[in-house]
């Protein structure tokens, strides 16, 4: 090895193809889609079951319901207690966890293989057999409500509400999986049972197995676990669901709790303001939100929308966090996100800035994203640096089980091809600085950008008022 | 994907059999301690590198210096004339820094092919930080603390109680009795120089530990890593840090926050990090407050549904470690009722200990997420900031098996033993956190403590 010289960089040796492990999927017969991948690194198993009914289903005026019903699972199930159900996956040396998200909800465990079978056993008693009694969903109840007042305290869960609020409206993606107090203290057991008798249905769930066991042992745990649980009468209807190809649950537009069924995407919200000034008196900081509706995961801008935020605000080495944190100092780190969903998410910028600079960090921001839409599109160098950021470092992304198992549940809740994360790179080098430049005319409204500002009203009003975007609107948030 | 490439990993965790992350360690010529990991799962490589210097190592006046400086090491070095993030983050890596009461730890994470580049960075700011630094970055990144100060403790419901509590806890003196992020009056007093001092004092091969984990071949980066750090100067191996006595002084505080439930902590004084008790103090911390079925939850929320959360856990570090309960009450019940119920529960557990069941289910989860940090061979936690961590705390890289072996040895008698000698009643810190003005909801007793 010839002695380095400290003067230049060492170069890079030659990029080593990410290629995404092969998935078994198969179907039990009452048409759970199961999708696995053998992986024997460690002794180790992650398994995951995708149910179609996160926070979208939720009827209007019960936000709260979808993720309270999952949360319910584990409260008793199959003759056993919330108690002894915690104390039989102990001794497993796991626990479940229940994830919601917006488009669905996720039962998650980790277990060392010796365990797994009795694991998902546990698993489909809850789902298949939940008690859903009354008593203890009233205690499950007083819990949720007694978090959502320890929320009204943070000030990243206020700025969130009011801005999905303000973007998102009356559509059930304005408000969190965990819901809204008026929508808990309105809800009955008998809500509950119906979510669960609507949406828990082996025909629209995905489970997910990524470890130490060979597709043959997953298959006879899946079966021995899953295969009692009942196909829903009026199944057999649909033939579209016996093609030979169809392994993928077909899930969202079949749920309905009662009248409300998953909902079409959101249309851009006409916000009666630009700028919404939630009170924080005496607040250290000031909690901001910038952003609006944006577009579905499906979206076919994906590639050049993913580069444009990593250069936008999405890494460390971005406009947005390199103008705000590195040459001013006003915040710990801000950044971008396109939030791609089922139906149309959220474009968002995310920072808390100190109060003294919050018009000015605003101003700042605001003039970023109007700028890479206009006059300083992304430059060559942003580009290169992006796309190699983005592609050299996808291997990270599928270290673990439990990273690989939610790359499968990604693609089963936004109807994904098979190929989707081979794809990735390739797609992301393919994207041009004219795409960059067309999909930021498409997908950034500087004029539709709604402002949430959660601080100390007194010292912002007036900075607020001077930003040229209308008098803010001074609001409440019920969380 | 990354391809996968190798065989099947060598490890099994059958109860009592080894854990087995092979290594080999080198001390270079300067001091530096250099750990070597090879596995090839992945094609990724992790660089962890380790200074032992931590908040323990400040000076009163100048709380959070160290982690302050920690952010400077992000800054242009003197042959990278960029941020230490844009080549690096250019080659597809991962980086990150933290600093706590012990230890500073610095960690890339790239793909294989990017590995020397990684230490050709680490190796550059070891060596010539210094003489780039601007008074313009140091005073800019002195505001980002201050921001993430006020983001993480400051504007955070419940945020300051552990800074009151560290300084109940720890006496002054001691040097744990501040939190790692410091006082704002400190941080804005911190100079330039004391950068200078603080660097050459602590900055050096003989203070630090390197691990290069991963998708590597051991030869070559026992060779790179020889050009790239040999010609540091080793420096000299900082004083060793003197510990004021710390003894359980009983007191009750109260502290008003924004906040709508009351929250009651409970701390003692417990071991250090590894010394005897520790492993069964974290194993109780479990069986009290660890998921629905455990003591707390069971009594506090679920059947007399008093409280709407409960936590525990064992924090310990090098000079001594404190076990911390956290209860939030419900809407109407006061923290007086709340103290009164988790003493009793600790005053059984101590005079009883555990059932067989509960510790059986705490060592089973333990061994589940010893092995699931495992399998990330980069970042916090992950195998490489794990060898460095053994190496530096115990001078044994290896110890993984003797680790796990602490939990597994943990009998129902050893663990009511360390709950009777070090949860003692009339021994720990109270803290109430109560909303402004509702001072009425605070243990009886308590005395009434702002934080800056």
């Amino acid at each position: 090895m010839s002695t380095p010289t400290r003067r230049e960089p060492p170069a890079l040796g030659d990029d080593q193809p990410v290629v995404f492990p092969p998935v078994t999927r198969i179907r039990l017969t009452n048409r759970l889609a199961v999708w696995s991948v053998e992986r024997r690194r460690l002794p180790f198993v992650s398994v995951s079951l995708l149910v179609p009914a996160g926070s979208a289903i939720d009827p209007t005026d019960l936000p709260g319901l979808a993720l309270l019903t999952a949360d319910m699972l584990d409260e008793g199930a199959a003759g056993r207690s919330a108690i002894e159900i915690q104390e039989a996956f102990g001794r497993l040396g796991t626990a479940i966890e229940t994830e919601a998200a917006s488009d669905a909800v996720m039962l998650s465990l980790s277990v060392l293989p010796r365990h797994a079978e009795e694991a998902c056993a546990l698993v489909a008693g809850l789902v298949m057999r939940p008690t859903l009694a009354v008593e203890d969903f009233e205690r499950v109840r007083t819990l949720r409500l007694n978090r959502l007042r320890q929320l009204r305290n943070s000030p990243s869960a206020v700025a969130d509400q009011a801005f999905m609020q303000a973007i998102f409206g009356t559509h059930p993606y304005g408000h969190q999986p965990w819901g809204l107090t008026h929508g808990i203290e309105r809800m009955a057991i008998a809500d509950v049972v119906r979510v669960h008798e609507a949406a828990y249905q082996p025909a629209s769930c995905t489970m997910t197995v990524v470890g130490s066991l060979e597709p043959a042992d997953v298959a006879r745990i899946a079966e021995s676990a899953f295969g009692t649980w009942a196909r829903p009468a009026g199944w057999e209807m649909r033939s579209d669901l016996f093609s030979p190809s169809a392994t993928r649950p077909v899930a969202w537009q079949e749920v309905k709790i009662g009248p409300t069924s998953f909902p079409a995407s959101p249309a851009p919200h006409a916000s009666a303001s630009r700028v919404i000034l939630v009170d924080r008196p005496g607040a250290a900081q000031t909690e901001l939100r910038i952003g609006h509706v944006a577009v579905p995961r499906s979206t076919p801008d994906y590639h050049a929308l993913v580069l444009l935020n990593a250069i936008l605000g999405g890494q460390f080495v971005s406009r947005i966090n390199l103008n705000l944190r590195e040459q001013k100092g006003y915040t710990y780190g801000a950044h971008t996100a396109f939030d791609f969903r089922r139906l149309a998410g959220s474009f968002v910028l995310q920072t808390s800035v100190q109060t003294d600079a919050t018009a000015d960090a605003i101003g700042e921001s605001l003039g970023e994203i109007a700028a890479i839409r206009g006059e300083r599109p992304p430059t060559a160098q942003e580009i290169d640096l992006g796309r190699a950021t983005l592609t050299r470092g996808y291997a990270r992304n599928f270290e673990t089980t439990g990273q690989v198992g939610r790359a499968l549940a990604q693609l089963a809740m936004y109807d994904l091809p098979d190929d989707t994360f081979d794809r990735f790179v390739p797609g992301i080098r393919s994207v041009r600085a004219n795409d960059l430049t067309a999909v930021a005319e498409r997908h950034l409204h500087p004029e539709g950008l709604v402002v949430v500002a959660v601080g100390d009203r007194a010292k912002l009003e007036s900075g607020l008022a001077a930003l040229g975007l209308g008098e803010p609107v001074v609001t409440t948030v019920d969380v | 994907m990354s391809q996968v490439k190798g065989q099947s990993y060598a490890m099994t965790t059958m109860e009592s059999q080894p854990i087995d992350i092979p290594f080999s360690k080198h001390i270079l010529g300067n001091q530096l301690q250099v750990i070597i990991h090879e596995d090839h799962a992945c094609t990724l490589a992790a660089v962890n590198l380790w200074y032992h210097v931590g908040s323990k190592n400040e000076a009163a006046g100048r709380t959070g210096f160290a982690h302050l400086f920690e952010h400077l090491m992000f800054e242009p070095s003197k042959h990278f004339g960029t941020t230490y993030f844009e080549l690096l983050q250019r080659a597809g890596g991962q980086i990150n820094g933290s600093t706590n009461t012990d230890r500073t730890n610095y960690w890339e994470l790239v793909p294989s092919n990017a590995l020397e580049l990684a230490l050709w960075m680490e190796s550059d700011r070891m060596m010539h930080m210094l003489p780039s630094l601007t008074a313009t970055a140091f005073e800019t990144q002195r505001d980002v603390v201050l921001n993430e100060r006020r983001q993480n403790y400051e504007n955070r419901p419940y945020g300051l109680a552990i800074v009151a509590l560290t300084e109940a806890l720890f006496p002054p003196g001691h040097p744990y009795h501040w939190i790692t992020i410091g006082a704002p009056a400190d941080l804005r007093s911190a100079t330039l120089g004391d950068v200078q001092t603080f660097f050459r004092q602590f900055y050096h091969p003989a203070n630090a530990s390197l691990t290069v984990a991963g998708d590597v071949d051991p030869a070559a980066v026992l060779d790179l890593v020889n050009d790239y750090f040999g010609a540091c100067p080793a420096g000299e191996a900082p004083p060793v840090v003197a510990l004021a006595p710390a003894h359980a002084t009983a007191s009750r505080r109260v502290l008003e926050d924004r906040v709508e439930l009351p929250r009651l902590y409970a701390a003692w004084l417990t071991p250090a990090n590894f010394a005897d008790g520790d492993a069964d103090l974290d194993l109780a911390s479990d069986i009290l407050a660890g998921g629905k079925p455990s003591r707390l939850y069971r009594r506090l929320v679920y059947e007399e549904r008093i409280a709407t959360d409960v936590s525990a856990s064992q924090s310990s570090r090098e000079l001594g470690g404190f076990f911390a309960v956290a209860v939030t009450a419900v809407p109407g019940v006061g923290l007086d009722v709340v103290e009164r119920a988790v003493a009793g529960e600790l005053e059984t557990f101590a005079r009883e200990g555990p059932a067989d069941d509960e510790l059986a289910r705490a060592k089973a989860l333990t061994e589940t997420s010893f092995v699931s940090r495992l399998q990330h061979v980069g970042g916090f936690g992950g195998r490489s900031d794990q060898l460095n961590s053994y190496n530096v705390s115990l001078g044994d890289p290896g110890f993984f098996t003797r680790d796990l072996d602490r939990y597994r040895d943990a009998t129902t008698q050893s663990i009511r033993k360390a709950a009777a000698g070090h949860l003692q009643p009339g021994h720990q810190v109270t803290l109430s956190v109560v909303p402004a003005g509702r001072a009425d909801l605070a243990v009886s007793g308590s005395d009434m403590v702002r934080v800056s």
